[in-house]
């Protein structure tokens, strides 16, 4: 069997059967690569578009993580000298006549708000779904590039320049926007409200305007993408499942975030021209202010119109590279392929219907809750359906343990231990207790931060010689999976625990209450802890660009013995992915340990020992 | 737009191109979407100002209108190389797209002599927004008339693929603010029952 698997084999493979489309007779897409600029900034190749998108995310993860080392300084040492700091944060480090020094609450709150925007958007969902979309869908599908080039340059130059607006916001004088990466009013109109509530939101809003750009470009481009230019053979229900959650993101996507752009849009009709859209009988500083008749809840449903389902186009695309590393490392198929598919539908489906379970506390009739809550239960089911697939294809795996593939079972770990929570948070009964605690804080970190983060590590280490033509150096992938699986487990553990009791999340010090006194070793403790995660991505980092220059050669196209098109392209990547033809694709992406054989590659034609079962 | 050549597109009923600018029009239809159940569920709230929209809004809409079916017999009148009625035509789309502006901003002028501003209640702050965000794509749609309309005057009049792909292009887009529109008009006409 292993003959029909060798390089030789595969090579003739695609050229036999491979569909001619005299692409390289062409030469039209060489002239964009002709110079550095063309080649490497404004590039129209999607192979170096995802690994902008994953170096600019990885930036922003850098900065994000820095910030929330600094809340948690706070919150773990409240009544150590912060002195030390001032040399970073300057006049955000307020010195007392003793000459002890402190984080000032301001910079607290605007770091609480920018490690949320900037995680949420530019590394989770830019960072992860504009990485790997762009990498992957015309690779597996088949396809020379995107459907159109240009708007993938320009999603990500978009992207780029809000987050070069969100970055120079960081400077200035009056901070950058300090009311929570949700934005609400008014907290997000009124200037009075806090310093960077001037021209920190005005930044913010404009960044996530750029932003929102970004998304739909990107999102028409793999949709029309993944429609339209698979190879032959290519049917809907052959492709991997990393295309079909890439594909159900950029759906969602869609929808979605324009819903965001006419709720900044809104806010910024009531901040500049007087509007009152979210404002009502406000009084500052004993005086009634002028705009009155608005509705702040109403900037809520459309904030989290958004809101949800943007969660999930967080997770989705860690899912799909999660079902996919899992299937290729465990030489298994993936179980319940079209079960996996379905339950994607259904989650995305649902994401749409249960915007207001965020908004359960905020003076929403109760009534309506419980639409929101039985829609909120619902989305366990096709969650659970996941989960079970994985365990499942694990099952009686031959498991091959590597960092790509054991970060794809810590993501199982993380998405059950995150998952469970958000029964607990999806009744309005138990909100009442739990809403605004940390337990909500342990619970979206853990089920998509961190899961969503381990995904997105798992699709690093494993197409990483898909984008640099090198491995990532084994043993520090192991140090880093275990040292953050361990150390992230030990910062949000414990704010469960934190949460049950009451504590209350978004606080500064918990000074004046007594109640929460004996909780002090356990936020030192986090915090400790949250170091311990930050050292871990470090390792990372130095991996990450060390194995760019020097990390093992690929030597064999397929390293992994994968099935799908990706690994029948050269190593040395080249425009247009395949040097003559393209890959037909004869069979689904799963077909391993068939009959005998370790694995059969898709643009494999169907063999004589083959059995005729049907998956 | 420099797109990826492949023959292989060629076996789909639909233009990729035109497949993208159908899901910017969903995407831009989802804004809308969006002001218009915020609009509801800010009606509901009470504490309402209710008002007669101006007739303005609805001379404009058969302006408009008028304008969709001008492209239309353009795009006909492309094809069956009737030069001087197809650049005729799409002049006269392009006119009556800046007329409908026009009497849009008288609208909002007649809106300020019934004394609602921007800023007096936001039942009149939503019609200025939603009617001036629509605004904002119908002066999209006037660049690409203006380009079609310096293809159609600069260039030999050949049908082409490329060009009928082009012409389809301009003539989805401006149908969509048309409707778009007519969708906007219906809804505030009904809201204000």
């Amino acid at each position: 069997m292993t003959e029909l698997t060798s390089n030789a084999t595969e090579e003739k493979l695609v050229q036999e059967l491979g569909y001619d489309d005299h692409f390289h007779e062409h030469h039209d897409g060489d002239k964009f690569q002709s110079n550095f600029i063309t080649t490497y900034v404004f590039s129209l190749d999607h192979k170096v578009i995802a690994r902008q998108f994953l170096i600019t995310g990885i930036f922003w993860a850098f900065i994000a993580g820095l910030m929330s080392l600094v809340f948690r300084l706070q919150l773990g040492f409240p009544e150590e000298d912060m002195a030390w700091l001032r040399p970073f944060l300057g006049k955000w480090v307020t010195l007392s006549e003793e000459g002890v020094g402190a984080i000032s609450p301001e910079f607290y709150y605007a770091m609480v708000t920018m490690h949320g925007t900037i995680l949420v958007f530019f590394v989770l969902t830019a960072g992860l779904s504009g990485t790997f979309s762009n990498l992957l869908i015309p690779l597996q599908l088949g396809a020379r590039d995107m459907a159109s080039p240009l708007l993938n340059m320009l999603s990500y130059w978009f992207f780029f320049l809000g987050g070069l607006i969100m970055f120079l916001s960081l400077f200035l004088s009056t901070g950058p926007f300090s009311g929570g990466w949700t934005a609400y009013p008014p907290l997000s109109i009124l200037p009075q409200a806090s310093s960077g509530s001037g021209a920190g939101m005005t930044m913010w809003s404009l960044s996530l305007v750029m932003f929102v750009v970004s998304v739909l470009l990107g999102g028409i481009n793999y949709i029309s993408t993944i429609l339209n230019l698979r190879t032959k053979g290519m049917t809907l229900w052959r492709m991997p499942l990393t295309i079909w959650t890439f594909f159900i993101t950029a759906i969602v996507g869609l929808l979605s975030f324009p819903v965001l752009a006419s709720a900044v849009f809104l806010v910024f009709f009531d901040r500049s021209l007087g509007t009152s859209f979210f404002l009502n009988e406000i009084n500052i500083g004993g005086e009634a202010l002028a705009q009155s008749g608005g509705s702040p809840i109403l900037f809520q449903h459309l904030f989290w119109f958004l809101g949800h389902p943007e969660v999930y186009i967080i997770i989705l695309p860690a899912m799909g590279m999660v079902s996919e590393v899992l299937s290729v490392n465990s030489r298994k198929p993936i179980f319940g392929y079209k079960a996996m598919v379905f339950s994607v539908v259904a989650i995305a489906f649902l994401s749409f219907i249960v915007w207001a379970h965020h908004m359960f506390m905020s003076g929403v009739n109760p009534f309506i809750s419980n639409f929101f809550v039985v829609f909120t239960l619902i989305i366990a089911v096709p969650s659970a359906v996941k989960v079970f697939n994985w365990i499942a294809t694990l099952y009686k795996g031959n498991v091959r343990l590597n960092a790509a593939s054991m970060f794809s079972i810590g993501f199982v770990s993380m998405f059950i231990s995150g998952g469970l929570t958000g029964i607990f948070l999806g009744n309005s009964a138990i909100d009442i207790q739990m809403h605004d605690t940390y337990f909500v804080v342990a619970h979206f970190h853990i089920v998509m931060g961190v899961a969503a983060f381990f995904g997105m590590f798992a699709g690093i280490y494993h197409w990483y010689p898909k984008m640099f033509g090198r491995h990532m150096n084994k043993l520090l992938g192991n140090i880093h999976f275990w040292g953050t699986m361990i150390s992230a487990y030990a910062v949000f553990w414990p704010m469960h625990y934190l949460g049950i009791a009451g504590v209350p999340r978004r606080y500064y010090s918990f000074d004046v209450f007594q109640t929460f006194d004996h909780f002090d070793d356990m936020n030192k403790f986090i915090t400790i802890a949250a170091f311990a995660v930050f050292l871990f991505q470090l390792v990372f980092v130095l991996n990450f660009f060390y194995s760019i220059w020097f990390g093992k050669k690929q030597t064999k196209k397929n390293p992994y013995g994968a099935t799908t098109l990706e690994w029948t392209t050269p190593i040395e990547a080249i425009h247009g992915n395949w040097p003559g033809k393209i890959p037909t694709v004869q069979r689904w992406a799963y077909d391993y340990s068939k009959d005998g054989t370790d694995y059969l590659p898709q643009h494999l034609p169907k063999q004589d020992f083959e059995s005729d079962e049907v998956h | 737009m420099q797109t990826v050549k492949l023959k292989q597109t060629k076996r789909n009923k639909i233009d990729p191109k035109i497949f993208a600018l159908l899901l910017a029009c969903a995407s831009m239809t989802m804004v809308f979407l969006a002001y218009t159940s915020a609009y509801i569920i800010r009606q509901a709230a009470g504490n309402w100002l209710e008002f007669r929209l101006p007739n303005e809004f609805f001379i404009s809409t058969g302006i408009l209108f008028l304008s969709s079916i001008c492209i239309h017999f353009s795009y006909r009148f492309f094809k069956k190389k009737n030069t001087s009625l197809y650049r005729g035509l799409l002049l006269l789309t392009l006119v009556l797209g800046i007329i409908f502006i026009y009497i849009q901003y008288l609208g909002w002028q007649q809106m300020l002599t019934m004394g609602i501003e921007l800023n007096t209640n936001p039942s009149g702050s939503f019609v200025y927004v939603i009617s001036g965000m629509h605004i904002a794509h119908v002066f999209g749609g006037l660049g690409v008339l203006i380009t079609a309309l310096l293809h159609a005057f600069l260039l030999e009049h050949r049908v082409t693929e490329k060009r009928i792909l082009r012409f389809r292009l301009t003539l989805i887009y401006w149908h969509f603010v048309d409707f778009l529109w007519i969708y906007l008009l219906i809804f505030f006409t009904l809201q204000k029952v």
